[in-house]
């Protein structure tokens, strides 16, 4: 079928486990397989969407420059973003560092950390690495997301419930239970 | 109509009448008689504060804290309206961007009040930029940990260890966006005569006051409000009586 809505997913500050709870809807991926094609995702590893997507889905939140592009990158070629999972719906554990300037941080990674092995005393600055951003930003404080998906992961019915409305032009009203913070 | 059911007063909630006792607020009538108004900074046993309100209904078209608010003979109460619900997740929202809210490793997730609303509420996401203050923690006490990070500023522990403990371990301190828990002793909660059989060690919705060694004796999953919204206890109550 050559008409079948694209969809497309990235995990940028993310620990990919929201992939993986998609990953858990179990023999329903042959349903989802039928009922969408993939572009860009780290399931098939394409790196950039290659045409118009319907629905693109968001892991992570913004730690660096590199997740503002991305993230930049699925707005500019999907017709509805799914911020998925607390990562991307509120900055997740990668936003602890939010209280911390990120000087401080840096410095604690690769000075003065009690592990820290680096005779050259410098911090990573080298231009293939993305600039970390000043704090880590949940998706809608970049670009304009459509619905939010909260949950540590969401969960594989709420994944399946999501992407089912949206396929198939309901609204969407998860049930008490599919919407989790935790 | 027996001489008790005379004394009582009447009005209404949505519509439904309601018998109350002079001097009730709209929050305890309407719990005994089987219906919700959400609340945070209300708890049964201590005196009404009125801070969070969360619990905002309409009385004869006014905006009023049902738990402060007490009951008249006639008066007209709306609770379950789609503008009140949005208006009382609004607050929640505001309460989550305000402090650090991580539910994903929260040991008082599943069990928390202020999560459980967002819950109920349906909330998916703050309408609001999130702030990440800077707070602290304090686990200065031997059996109680201190999370500011968490806290809501509800003043539950405040009032249950002055009112029910006859004690003094919790206080405001500072004003405005400053504004925070203090405890009575420079050292930390571990200095004060704070003990973990206290009802202010209980009296905590969030995650700020918890007890130490106990906090996954119940796994996520299976807690007060992993399967049951809150309120649900109340809700239940009106079932049973119709």
């Amino acid at each position: 079928m050559a008409n079948k809505p694209k969809v497309a997913t990235c995990s940028l500050a993310g620990c990919f486990g929201c992939h993986m709870s998609l990953l858990d809807i179990d023999d329903r991926i042959l349903k989802l397989v039928e009922l969408v094609e993939f572009d860009r995702s780290p399931i098939n590893d394409i790196k950039r969407i290659e045409g118009r997507c319907a629905i693109g889905i968001i892991e992570g939140g913004c730690c660096t420059e590199d997740n503002v592009h991305v993230l930049e990158h699925f707005r500019e070629h999907c017709d509805v973003l799914v911020s998925t999972g607390d990562c991307a719906t509120m900055g997740g554990i990668p936003a602890l560092r939010n209280t911390i300037p990120l000087r401080e941080c840096l410095e604690e990674a690769y000075l003065k950390g009690p592990s820290v092995y680096n005779p050259s005393g410098r911090l990573p600055g080298d231009p293939e690495i993305p600039l970390m951003l000043d704090k880590v930003y949940p998706c809608h404080e970049v670009v304009k997301i459509d619905y939010h998906l909260p949950g540590c992961p969401p969960s594989a019915d709420a994944i399946w419930e999501t992407l089912v409305a949206l396929l198939s032009g309901k609204p969407l009203s998860l049930p008490y239970g599919l919407i989790k913070y935790d | 109509m027996s001489a008790q059911d005379a004394a009582k007063l009447s009005f209404t909630i949505d519509g439904k009448e309601v018998k109350a006792e002079p001097g009730q607020t709209i929050l305890q009538a309407a719990a005994l008689a089987g219906i919700y108004i959400p609340h945070l900074c209300a708890m049964k046993g201590l005196s009404p504060w009125g801070s969070c309100r969360v619990c905002t209904v309409l009385v004869n078209g006014k905006p009023q804290a049902a738990c402060t608010m007490p009951v008249a003979e006639g008066m007209i109460v709306e609770n379950d309206t789609a503008e009140l619900k949005d208006l009382r997740s609004s607050i929640v929202e505001m309460l989550f961007v305000e402090g650090n809210h991580f539910c994903m490793f929260c040991e008082k997730s599943g069990n928390c009040e202020l999560q459980a609303m967002g819950y109920r509420l349906g909330m998916l996401q703050p309408r609001h930029d999130y702030m990440f203050p800077t707070r602290q923690v304090d686990a200065s006490h031997p059996d109680v940990m201190l999370d500011h990070n968490r806290c809501i500023l509800c003043a539950r522990c405040i009032r249950a260890s002055k009112e029910l403990d006859g004690k003094n371990v919790f206080q405001f301190i500072h004003r405005g966006a400053h504004k925070r828990i203090g405890v009575d002793a420079a050292g930390g909660a571990g200095g004060t005569n704070l003990a973990v059989t206290d009802k202010a060690a209980e009296a905590c919705p969030v995650g700020c006051i918890v007890k130490k060694r106990v906090g996954f004796a119940v796994p996520i999953g299976q807690r007060l409000y992993d399967t049951k919204p809150i309120g649900s206890h109340i809700e239940a109550g009106r079932a049973a009586k119709e």
